[in-house]
This record gives C-alpha cells, sequence and structure tokens, in this order.
C-alpha cells in the first residue's frame, strides 16, 4: 500500500456548513448552496466556475442524484460524481476528492456531502421490503446488537451510555449550526422511552437534514488560499462482514472501525492514537457507538471504556476531546453530510476557530464513521502544518 | 398392514380466557365462566401451525422417504396458491413431492387421511404425511368465537411401521348449509344452533358410526378410545352418551375450554392424544363431521412404544400463556385498526423470494466444503477461507442454537412490541439474525438455549412471507 501516496499533500483551504436539523422550509439546493458559498468565502474563491476543477459529492438519499449539486451551484462542464458507502459516505467522497488531487489530475476540487432525510415523510430509515429476511429492523436494533454481550462481559451500564449523551448534548449547546441545544441529565437519559434495548431516546443520534462543503486543493497552492490551512494526513475506508452472520463476531467490539483505524494509523505514522490525536469526532449515532469506538480506536484499553467515561476524558476540559460539536447525537446525522460535518468542526479545531468548544494546542484531529449493520468505517487524520 | 406411522400436534401458546372474550371487564369476565381458547400468535397462521405439527410428526423419520404432503384448512391464506407446497418446502421435502390441498369443509381433515390412506393401499406412495390446521375466525364477542381454537395435528400415513392400523373405513357426504364461510366473509356463519346440531352434526355422525360397526361387527363396548369430532362440549356429550359410549373410560376428551374447536385439525389433533397413551391392542373409533361424516376403526401395534417422546398435544397442552388482554388478540387478527399495518408496503419481491427460498423456507445454511465453516445466508466466497461456489446445503431447522446477543427493538413496528431480535449461534457454528418469538422479554439472557420456529414474518405487500424465528427451548 501506498501509505505516503496522500500524506500531507492536500490541503483543506476552505469550509462551509448548512444549519442542521428538521428543515422543514429549505430544499437540498437552499442547504448546499449555503454550504457552498460559506466554503467559497472562507477558501476566498470569487470565480468558482473557474476554480473548482472537480466536485465529489455523497448523499445516500439523493433524489436527484449528481444533479442535485451541479444544478445548485451551476457547476457544469466538469466531473461531478456520487460516492455511497453507508454513513461513512462523506468521509469517502472526501477521500476521492482528496486522491484527485494527490494523484496530480486536479488542482482545486469541491466535496459536497448532504442529506434530506426529513422530507420521506418518516423517522428513521425507511423498512426494507426486497427480502423477506430484510424485515422489520432498524438501525438502533442493529446497533444495539453488541450492548448485552458488552455489558456482561466489562459491567459497563445504561448510565455509562447516558453519560455519554449528556456530554454531546452539552458540546451540542456550544455549536452555533446544531440542531439539539438543550442540556440533558443523565436521569432524563434514563427514563426517556425505549427504543431499542438498552437505547432509549436519548441514547439515538438525531436524524436530521443537512449540507457541509470542503474545498481542496494541492499542499504548494495552500498557502495562495489563506495562511491556516489544514493538512489531510490519512484517509481511510474499511468494510467488514455483516456482524449479524459474520461466524468470527465477538460483540465486543465492530471490526470495520478496528480495520479503519490500522489503515489511517499506519498512513499517519500514528502508534500511540491517545497521544497523538487531540480532537476526535466519532460517529455517536448511538451512544454505544461512541463507546465502542474509543476502544475500538485504541484511545483506551478494551473494556476501559466506562472509567474514561466516568473520569471525563472524553469531555471537552478532558485530555481527549470527543465529539467537540456535540456530534450526531445532537448536531445531527444528515447520513451524507456527516462526515463532512466532521471535517468542517477538525478543521475550525485546528485552527482555533471552535468558540467556546476550542481544544487547547489541538494540532492532529481525528475523524470516523461508521455505517451499515454495521460494517463500512471510514476515518481522516488532519494535522496543520 | 396400512395405517398411522407417526403422529404429531401444534397448539399455540397462547391461551385467551374464555372471560375476556365474554366481555374484557372483570364482572363480565366472571360471567364468561371458567376455560380458555388456543390462539396464534400474531405471528402464526395455519400454514406455520402445519409445519410446526409436520415436524413434530416426522421427528425422528428420514423426510427423504416422504412421497406425498396433503394440507387440510379451511384458513389457508391464500385464495387461489397451494398451502400444500409451502408447507412441503419448510418441512423440506423432496422437490418431486405430490402435494395437494384439500378445503371447504371441517371434515378436510379426515378427507385427506382417506386420500393417504387409498394412495398407500394402492401402492403409490409408501409415506404420505397428512397435515391439518386451522385458525378459524368468528365475529368477536360472538359465541362461535368463544367456542373456536387454533392448532394443528399431522399423521404419517404408512405400510411400513404402523403404530395403528386402520381396520375400516366409512364415509359419507351430506349436502346442507349448517356452518359457512363465503369468499367475502371475514368470520364464519352459522345457522340456528339446534338445526344445525340435530339435522347436520348428530345425525350424520350416528348415521356414520352405525354403518362402521355394521360393517366391522364391533359393539361400542369393543372401543378402548373413542375419538369424537364435536362442535361443542354438549353436542359432543350428548351424542356419546347416545351412541352408548361411557364418556369417562372411552370417550376422548374433546378438549372445549383448553383448546377449542380447531376446525380440520379439530379430529386428527384428539386422535393424537389418543395415540399418545394408546397401548398395543386397544381399538380407537375415529369420528369426524363436516358436510357429512367419516369413521375409522384403527387398531393400535406394538410399535406404539416407539412413536412415543415426541411432542404431540399434551407437551402442548402444558406449554401456555394467557393472552389476558381482548384488544391485544384483536390487533393480532386485525380486527383493530393500529398506526402499524403490517399489511401495508410494497412487500417482498417475487423475485426474491423465489431466489432465497431454499434459505428463508427450507431454512438451508451453506457448509463450506474446503473449511467446514457453517454460514447463513447463502454465500458464493466462504467468511473463512475465502472458497468459492464450495458449499453443501445444510438445513438447519432441526439444530439447536444459542443466543449470541438481543436487544428489545420497540421502533420496528409490531403488534405486539418489542420485538426480539437476536443473533444466534447453532450448533455448528452458524451465526443467524432472527426475531424471537413466543418469548418474554424477562427470560432473554445471552447464551440462552433456543430452537427455530417457522413463522409469518410480515405480510407487506398482502402476502404472508414467512421466515424462521427462534424461541426458547422449553
Amino acid at each position: 500500500m501506498g501509505k505516503d501516496a496522500i500524506r500531507d499533500k492536500v490541503a483543506i483551504v476552505g469550509m462551509g456548513c448548512c444549519k442542521f436539523g428538521e428543515n422543514w422550509d429549505k430544499a437540498p439546493e437552499d442547504m448546499i448552496v449555503e454550504a457552498a458559498f460559506e466554503a467559497y468565502e472562507d477558501a476566498g474563491i470569487e470565480n468558482p466556475q473557474e476554480q473548482i476543477e472537480a466536485v465529489f459529492c455523497g448523499s445516500v438519499y439523493p433524489s436527484k442524484g449528481t444533479a442535485e449539486v451541479a444544478d445548485a451551484l451551476k457547476l457544469f462542464g466538469r466531473p461531478v460524481s456520487m460516492v455511497q458507502n453507508y454513513c461513512a459516505t462523506g468521509t469517502d467522497a472526501f477521500r476521492y476528492g482528496v486522491f484527485s488531487i494527490a494523484c496530480g489530475m486536479y488542482d482545486t476540487v469541491m466535496v459536497v456531502g448532504f442529506d434530506k432525510p426529513k422530507d420521506r415523510g418518516v423517522s428513521g430509515p425507511n423498512v426494507q421490503t426486497a427480502g423477506v429476511r430484510g424485515l422489520p429492523m432498524t438501525p438502533a436494533g442493529w446497533f444495539a446488537l453488541c450492548a448485552a454481550r458488552y455489558f456482561e462481559t466489562y459491567g459497563a451500564t445504561r448510565e455509562d451510555l447516558a453519560r455519554i449523551a449528556v456530554k454531546n448534548h452539552h458540546n451540542g449547546t456550544l455549536a452555533p449550526k446544531s440542531m439539539l441545544k438543550k442540556e440533558i441529565t443523565v436521569e432524563d437519559v434514563l427514563k426517556a422511552p425505549i427504543i431499542s434495548w438498552p437505547f432509549g431516546l436519548y441514547d439515538c443520534c438525531a436524524q436530521s437534514d443537512g449540507a457541509a462543503v470542503a474545498i481542496l486543493t494541492r499542499r504548494d497552492l495552500a498557502k495562495s488560499f489563506r495562511d491556516d490551512y489544514v493538512l489531510v494526513r490519512a484517509v481511510s475506508i474499511a468494510l467488514a462482514p455483516n456482524p449479524q452472520s459474520d461466524p468470527t463476531f465477538d460483540f465486543l467490539r465492530w471490526k470495520p472501525t478496528v480495520y479503519a483505524a490500522r489503515q489511517a494509523y499506519e498512513q499517519a505514522g500514528i502508534a500511540n492514537p491517545f497521544r497523538e490525536i487531540h480532537v476526535a469526532q466519532v460517529h455517536d449515532c448511538f451512544t454505544l457507538t461512541e463507546l465502542l469506538t474509543y476502544e475500538d480506536l485504541g484511545f483506551c484499553e478494551k473494556g476501559a471504556a466506562k472509567e474514561h467515561i466516568a473520569s471525563g476524558t472524553f469531555t471537552l476540559e478532558g485530555e481527549l476531546p470527543v465529539n467537540t460539536d456535540g456530534g450526531l447525537k445532537s448536531f445531527g446525522h444528515p447520513t451524507g453530510a456527516t462526515g463532512v460535518r466532521m471535517i468542517y468542526e477538525n478543521y475550525k479545531q485546528l485552527q482555533g476557530k471552535a468558540g467556546p468548544r476550542q481544544v487547547k494546542n489541538a494540532t492532529v484531529a481525528l475523524s470516523h464513521n461508521i455505517g451499515g449493520a454495521p460494517q463500512a468505517c471510514g476515518m481522516t487524520i488532519l494535522t496543520m502544518p | 398392514m396400512v395405517g398411522i406411522r407417526s403422529f404429531g400436534a401444534y397448539i399455540p401458546m397462547f391461551r385467551l380466557p374464555l372471560g375476556v372474550v365474554s366481555g374484557g371487564s372483570r364482572k363480565a369476565a366472571a360471567a364468561g365462566g371458567a376455560g380458555e381458547k388456543a390462539v396464534a400468535n400474531f405471528d402464526e397462521d395455519a400454514v406455520t401451525m402445519a409445519v410446526a405439527a409436520g415436524r413434530d410428526c416426522l421427528e425422528g423419520i428420514d423426510r427423504e422417504k416422504v412421497d406425498a404432503l396433503v394440507f387440510a384448512s379451511t384458513t389457508y391464506p391464500y385464495k387461489e396458491k397451494q398451502g400444500a407446497a409451502v408447507v412441503a418446502k419448510a418441512l423440506d421435502l423432496r422437490r418431486d413431492v405430490r402435494t395437494a390441498d384439500f378445503g371447504g369443509s371441517i371434515r378436510a381433515g379426515t378427507t385427506a387421511f382417506r386420500f393417504a390412506l387409498d394412495s398407500v393401499l394402492a401402492g403409490t406412495a409408501e409415506n404420505v404425511l397428512v397435515v391439518a390446521a386451522d385458525c378459524r375466525m368468528a365475529a368477536p364477542r360472538s359465541a362461535l368465537e368463544r367456542n373456536f381454537g387454533d392448532a394443528a395435528a399431522a399423521l404419517l400415513v404408512a405400510r411400513e411401521g404402523v403404530v395403528a392400523e386402520v381396520v375400516d373405513v366409512h364415509s359419507h357426504a351430506d349436502e346442507i348449509i349448517d356452518v359457512w364461510r363465503t369468499d367475502h366473509d371475514t368470520f364464519v356463519r352459522s345457522w340456528e344452533e339446534r338445526f344445525v346440531v340435530q339435522h347436520g352434526y348428530r345425525d350424520n355422525v350416528v348415521e356414520a358410526v352405525q354403518r362402521i360397526l355394521a360393517k366391522t361387527k364391533l359393539g361400542p363396548k369393543d372401543f378402548d378410545r373413542v375419538v369424537l369430532y364435536a362442535p361443542d362440549a354438549r353436542s359432543h356429550a350428548g351424542v356419546a352418551r347416545s351412541l352408548g359410549f361411557d364418556s369417562a373410560a372411552q370417550v376422548v376428551d374433546p378438549l372445549f375450554g383448553r383448546v377449542g374447536n380447531a376446525g380440520a385439525a379439530f379430529a386428527p389433533l384428539l386422535l393424537a392424544l389418543a395415540l399418545e397413551s394408546a397401548l398395543p391392542g386397544a381399538n380407537i373409533l375415529w369420528v369426524n363431521y363436516g358436510d357429512g361424516a367419516d369413521a375409522f376403526v384403527l387398531r393400535v401395534t406394538d410399535a406404539i412404544g416407539g412413536a412415543r417422546g415426541r411432542r404431540a398435544v399434551s407437551w402442548h397442552l402444558e406449554r401456555r400463556a394467557e393472552l389476558a388482554d381482548y384488544d391485544k388478540y384483536l390487533r393480532f387478527r386485525h380486527l383493530q385498526p393500529s398506526e402499524f399495518d403490517p399489511r401495508g408496503g410494497v412487500g417482498v419481491s417475487a423475485t426474491v423470494h423465489y431466489r432465497d427460498r431454499n434459505e428463508d423456507i427450507s431454512f438451508h445454511g451453506h457448509r463450506c466444503r474446503r473449511c467446514g465453516t457453517l454460514q447463513f445466508p447463502f454465500q458464493r466466497v466462504c467468511y473463512t477461507c475465502y472458497a468459492r461456489d464450495e458449499f453443501d446445503e445444510v438445513r438447519l431447522s432441526d439444530l439447536k442454537g444459542r443466543v449470541m446477543s438481543y436487544t428489545f427493538d420497540f421502533f420496528a413496528g409490531s403488534p405486539d412490541p418489542p420485538l426480539i431480535v437476536t443473533t444466534v449461534e447453532t450448533e455448528g457454528g452458524c451465526r443467524i439474525y432472527l426475531q424471537m418469538t413466543d418469548a418474554n422479554p424477562k427470560e432473554v439472557r445471552l447464551d440462552l438455549p433456543v430452537e427455530f420456529t417457522f413463522r409469518k414474518i410480515h405480510e407487506y405487500g398482502g402476502t404472508p412471507n414467512y421466515f424462521w424465528k427462534c424461541t426458547p427451548v422449553r
């Protein structure tokens, strides 16, 4: 593997993100335009028609596909492609953008992650009806399947999960574009209606609409856009067997994260993630997802997450702040946008522009998405030059 | 010698207290009196119950040896499309098994039995499986609703290894409008009760019994067991008495107040109950009614001991859970509107069903010929050794399993939330993502031993869609 093929060769020079939430009064076009024009302004791009050479889109529920983006931004006469990779869709679109520059094909490209699930009239994903085995089940049910065995093996409880939700709700109140801005207590989490045991309502992330945009360029051109550009150190994607049928699955970890982390750490040359990463945005579609991710990413030993949760390791004041903008939990989860939204937060953190949620002296930031049953994981590691 | 080689039964776990049917309030419940009826769970119907009874009957018997399967029911979920075909597929019988449905009358169970008998007598089949199941509905809170129960039974008719030989048979047909249901009726309808019992049930049964006694030169005292269909407990007692049978000593309990009138499955179910405890040499009189009558004289053989140990009726009578919630029962039967309509939606793709039917209906998994890994669903490339297309199909339904992990999903949409979702590991290490049924969330735990049961997974697209679920081993 050409593990040095992209390392620090591509810079993020502009980013934008629309307000996430139940955007009943906005079309996908509105959100894409809002995020893209913020990114243009951030990068100092005055003529996107000349400067944006290619567009990589990520969306899980697009109504029109790539035309949704090309039409909205009037970006014609150049490649516009769509990527779909479960909840890692946004990260994967970003990965294609990085590759296209690292290989020398383009100088400046744009990555657009967006989704508008709230236009479908349902809370949560549609029920699949193609095959009898696809039904009935919910993502909460898939992700909950690790809980019983993890709880019994390591003595974790719903209270441990609840503290993750409380943390992310708090962080969400500090992020201007987040969906939910309400502090909650552990008791609120425990008393909420059960969605899929052990997940109550507050253990589940907020499904929302949203769009986020990144503008990438060659490292040597980055200075012409801005001084405080951010470098892409690593991008990884990995698939793993469906945990529901994998004959070797132990229900204590998620293989996609383990695989994607191995790739990303190798690319970035990271040996001790807990010490070398300063801020992280991880996939907290459900509270247990974040808990397992602490361990799967090597932030702590397997089984040790609950001690770290109790001692505040992953809070804004802790040693390794996680989900500083509220995460999927309270910032919202428009599937295709999420990976790009996480990069947006890390970009702001590395630039020191994260306001009241700013992590001190952060120069290495990680983002992580996991999706499917779960089967797919995508990660990025960003640094300052 | 031609007769019954094996028998099996199925009674759903849920019992609806008759008091709940009568009123719902505590006072009305008391007025409804004691007793209960067996009711199918929301994921059960005549097909799933027939499969369960058929599996019980085929316990220890090579399924490759079954030449034909006949299915008797008045409540097969499809009006057009064969019931026996799906039952045969779920039982994983041979591809060239002969199948037929017998319906239209609650006598269908014994009509099918006679067809099986004639096939074996004629020598065109060695082993014919007769399955009978019914899930009849009467109008809510009607007298018939208190009377009906859901159940299934199965009888394997054969020439070899017979546990009860068929000594003689009498059948006759009769045209009468007594109990009926048209294509447009949801509920069974009935003419005036006294007419139905007198000129329908009593006249036909008495005639059939008299004729077979004359043919066999046996008297009422010559029978160790009398298995008698009856529309209700009072008619049953009356006819048994008038024919000269001793209710206490000879007549098999018709299970009113415990199971209820199980329609086409009723007479076969009672025969299975009689066979459970029959001794070698015993004479059994078996009589069924419906648009005429069938009567059989059976003699129990020395082989009867070999057919014991299956679940049959007694095991199922013991396995019971009360469904003391009439509203829930109405939801199970789609008689009460609810936000969750399991019959809405697009439904299963017929082509996907066609491709997946060995997995979904016969519940086959793949065993890798190279490394032995057992996997579900079918794979083209082995999970473990990556061999391509080197698999043998293995029937998983016979295997026991244990719960690897679970969750209780309140969001998935179910008439009886929460949906218990599990990943189960079978003997041999196969992982299967399944719902659990006939279980209380309180009893679910890691490593809980489970077995598999054929159920209706949903009814999207207006068709019953079947798959397997797990259920705690009891």
